[in-house]
């Protein structure tokens, strides 16, 4: 057999089972969702989906998608920018801290984002004078809570390993600070900026669980609607229509992020400059990082005050009333059994994912000998981020319409949950794993091999050393992302079996006040677990976590 | 014994290199000298395994090696920039590939190998704490561990600043003939070539154009391109080579090649000619000469002369400093 052949049966050969997994719990339920839309009773009937695209709720939608993801991704970028600054270069006490906890927004369970902001807004909470509850504000809000941490991180890792030369070289030339900024620090950080704004603009319009709980019943995205429309009405064809339009967008915006992230500047020097203490000029980023503080910490305090009050005093009643399933036949289980199903529904989510991620990851980054090897390695990185572009709600609706019969009736399985949130954390491994070890020079494998290693010895002396932090980074986020996943869950939980997002969400519907405690109660324990497992990942220190 | 019987390697059918003949005897150090992009560290990697050949043969006594994975050539690879695994000691790296094969009393194999490349006592440190030339010496003992049987060299040298070059060279040379190692060296730089080589052989656009014993080759480019690949000045032709030839007690030939030094002032030497412009190097005055029947040519003056421009000197020709070459049209080389 020659060498080229044994590559590319290699190369078959690590790809398969992530491909098949890919081909049976995500290309199987998204075309399933699509027929759904566009056969009728078994016959082609485009008419549906044009029928459905012509109600006005639907062009409602459509609209409040657009112009509030397109409001918070510039709040998100117009925030994130000073604020990357500051953290990324500047060096201050608390910087790290910093810099962590505003990591942490990313991966809260939305659900709790949601739950906390009602609790800051809501008639009877500290800000309810402002009237904002349920308004289009609270939900931007909500949406810049979340996304500001993803401009932060993406933009201040590129900022932070700028080459400060030529903007001493320009200010050298009698450019001023503001000059600088404009003429040689943007055109250096555009790429970046670029790529962090159209990631955040994809994530904004597929929120799900912020909308649903903030939104209320005046506002409903695309993501909502298609939920609403599955779980309320029955009506899978307009669901299914909704979805096609989500993934026709959501493709067209990858495809169009793909390309600008295809061409970062090959010139830009990066290395690591000294970093000096902030000083008077820098009150843009100290502004910044203030309102960010602030927008981040005031819902989560409001969360946790909110949590230990009740029946007008302070005490720990909300949280020993976990142990029970609430009011009013809330919940079939108590909440500390949603808890462990969480955890254990996390450990399942994260190997999956791991596994599937670093297969892709080594699939993607070994070096191409020809053009068409190469290029199949494009297509299947670039097919492995689809996960990234289909909504969580558009999968886990697509698994309940075709994983339901032989042979893949899984529907029952209670491995179906963790697949589906280890797809939705699959992106994230991969985008952890693939910058460290395509920075691995190739001819450090090839120096192992010429010394006697053979290919999986050379994997255990060049890449694993490179190797194991970011994956219990990777590891980290997927099971915090698996914790806190509500889209994808919110169809396929059983009600027996429920997540703590879902518990929550079941929570908050239920009257009671102490219903309402409790699902603050959870919201902070949910929280509080996310946030411990982030922490943990952050002091890893991988630059590759949380970028896209 | 390496053979290469007509190997070919091209990268998406674009050749990179073609046809290429050659053998190495054990125990020598062939040198593949070559301008960038000539193939030369295509064809090096072809031998070590990491590029598939697109047509020939590639043996070791004999036997075939299409097939054979680069770990179980059994031929080291050494690095420009050495590639030490980073988070490995010294000692961590240069034992290696003495832990893969369970190679007993390792640790004094380590020692032996890191006194032989002059680096007594840096088992412990990181490869991160080393100056340039230091990890260059851990990457050839990390090679020379096993003793391979056949050491590849990939510019191994031109990382390293030009004072550093030189003296590592020399060792280089020693440590390869102390250990009585086979070794493959690819270089783009003539200086290094003949520091380190016996043999060399010359690439140029993907094809080997001439190889042979270092001396050999030097004395006797096959070609203008390869004379002022070797360093050669200029080579000049047609009544200015006759010319020069004859002045230099040599036959006539289609072409010669001039070495910078090859014309000296000198009193009452065969050849005259007007000064062109002077320059002052440490060693030496270098000029460009006028020289009658010639032309502009280089030339040499001892220190302490000033032949100023416009002045009229002779010169006395060195005949080793020359050699006469097929055929070529007059070009200046850097």
């Amino acid at each position: 057999m020659s060498s080229g052949m044994k590559r590319a049966l290699t190369l078959v050969a690590l790809a398969a089972v992530p491909l098949a997994v890919l081909g049976v719990f995500f290309v199987l339920p998204v075309s399933g969702m699509i027929g759904e839309g566009f056969w009728v009773d078994g016959t082609f009937d485009p008419g549906a989906v044009l029928e459905v695209l012509g109600r006005p709720r639907v062009h409602r939608v459509i609209w409040f998608t657009v112009w509030s993801s397109v409001l918070g991704t510039t709040f998100a970028v117009l925030l994130g920018l000073p604020a990357a600054h500051l953290l990324y270069r500047r060096e201050f006490l608390g910087r790290r801290v910093l810099r962590a906890l505003l990591l942490v927004p990313f991966v809260l369970p939305t659900v709790v984002v949601g739950v906390a902001f009602r609790e800051l807004i809501g008639e009877s909470g500290p800000l309810g004078f402002l009237g904002l509850d349920g308004s289009a504000a609270a939900i931007i809000a909500g949406l810049v809570f979340f996304n500001v941490a993803v401009v932060i991180r993406a933009v201040g890792a590129s900022w932070e390993s700028l080459d400060p030369r030529p903007a001493e070289a320009a200010a050298a030339l009698g450019a001023g600070p503001a000059h600088v900024f404009r003429t040689v620090t943007l055109p250096a950080l555009r790429p970046a900026i670029v790529s962090a704004a159209s990631v955040v603009f994809l994530f904004c319009a597929t929120a799900f669980g912020v909308v649903l709980t903030l939104g209320g019943l005046r506002y409903s995205s695309l993501e909502t609607e298609i939920y609403l429309l599955t779980t309320n009405l029955l009506d899978l064809q307009a669901a299914a229509a909704l979805s096609i339009v989500q993934l026709l967008a959501i493709t067209a915006l990858l495809v169009v992020t793909g390309r600008l992230r295809a061409v970062p500047d090959p010139s830009l020097a990066r290395s690591t400059a000294r970093h000096r203490r902030p000083s008077r000029g820098d009150w843009p980023g100290l502004l910044a990082a203030g309102v960010v503080v602030v927008l981040v910490g005031t819902p989560l305090a409001a969360l946790v005050v909110g949590s230990l009050r009740a029946d007008d005093t302070w005490s720990i009643a909300n949280y020993r009333a976990l142990s029970g399933e609430g009011s009013h036949q809330a919940l079939l289980v108590p909440v500390t059994d949603a808890l462990v199903t969480s955890l254990r529904t996390a450990v399942d989510a994260t190997w999956m994912s791991l596994s599937l991620g670093l297969l892709v990851a080594i699939v993607v980054t070994r070096r191409s000998r020809s053009r068409s090897e190469r290029r199949v390695r494009g297509l299947l990185d670039g097919l492995f981020m689809l996960p990234l572009g289909v909504s969580a709600v558009t999968l886990g609706f697509g698994f309940l319409i075709t994983l339901d019969q032989p042979p893949l009736d899984v529907r029952d399985s209670l491995l179906l949950v963790p697949i589906a949130q280890a797809l939705v954390a699959l992106p994230l491994v991969v985008r952890t794993l693939v910058p460290v070890l395509g920075g691995v020079d190739d001819r450090q494998r090839q120096a192992a091999a010429s010394l006697g290693a053979g290919p999986v010895r050379a994997f255990m002396t060049v890449d694993l050393p490179a190797m194991w932090k970011p994956l219990l980074a990777a590891a980290g986020f997927a099971f915090a992302v698996s914790l806190g996943e509500f889209g994808a869950t919110s169809f396929l939980a059983r009600d027996d079996h429920p997540t703590m997002p879902i518990v929550i969400f079941r929570l908050i519907g239920h009257p009671g006040a102490m219903n309402y405690g409790m699902a603050l109660a959870a919201s902070v324990v949910l929280a509080a677990t996310t946030a411990v497992v982030m922490l943990l990942v952050e002091r890893l220190r991988v630059p590759s976590v949380g970028s896209f | 014994m390496l053979s290469l019987h007509d190997v070919s390697v091209a990268y998406d059918a674009v050749p990179a290199v073609v046809d290429a003949t050659l053998t190495l005897a054990d125990g020598d150090v062939l040198a593949v000298l070559g301008p960038s992009g000539s193939g030369k560290s295509t064809l090096l990697r072809a031998v070590a395994g990491l590029e598939p050949t697109t047509a020939g043969r590639i043996c070791w006594d004999g036997a075939d090696l299409a097939g054979v994975p680069t770990h179980k050539r059994g031929f080291a690879l050494m690095f420009q920039d050495g590639q030490l695994f980073a988070h490995l000691t010294v000692a961590g790296n240069v034992g290696y590939a003495l832990r893969l094969r369970r190679t007993p009393k390792a640790r004094e194999r380590v020692r032996e190998l890191l006194a032989l490349v002059g680096l007594e006592g840096y088992g412990d440190r990181l490869p991160g704490t080393l100056s340039g030339g230091e990890r260059q010496r851990v990457a050839l003992a990390r090679s020379l561990a096993v003793s391979p049987r056949l050491l590849l060299l990939d510019e191994p040298l031109s990382a390293l600043d030009a004072g550093l070059r030189e003296r590592l060279a020399a060792d280089l040379r020693d440590i390869l003939r102390a250990a009585g190692t086979t070794a493959l060296m690819v270089t783009h730089d003539h200086d290094e070539a003949f520091a380190v080589a016996d043999l060399l052989a010359v690439m140029r656009s993907g094809r080997i154009v001439q190889q042979g014993d270092i001396a050999e080759v030097w004395r006797a480019p096959v070609d203008a391109e390869t004379a002022l690949f070797l360093g050669y000045a200029r080579v000049l032709d047609g009544a200015a080579a006759g010319t020069l030839l004859a002045a230099a007690g040599l036959a006539a030939a289609p072409a010669v090649a001039v070495r910078r030094s090859a014309l000296a002032v000198a009193e009452g030497g065969p050849l005259g000619g007007v000064v062109v412009s002077g320059r002052a190097t440490p060693e030496q005055i270098r000029l460009v000469v006028d020289v009658d029947g010639i032309g502009e040519v280089d030339a040499v003056a001892r220190l302490g002369t000033h032949p100023a421009p416009g002045e009229r000197v002779a010169l006395a020709v060195d005949p080793s400093r020359l050699a006469a070459t097929p055929a070529g049209r007059e070009r200046s080389g850097g």
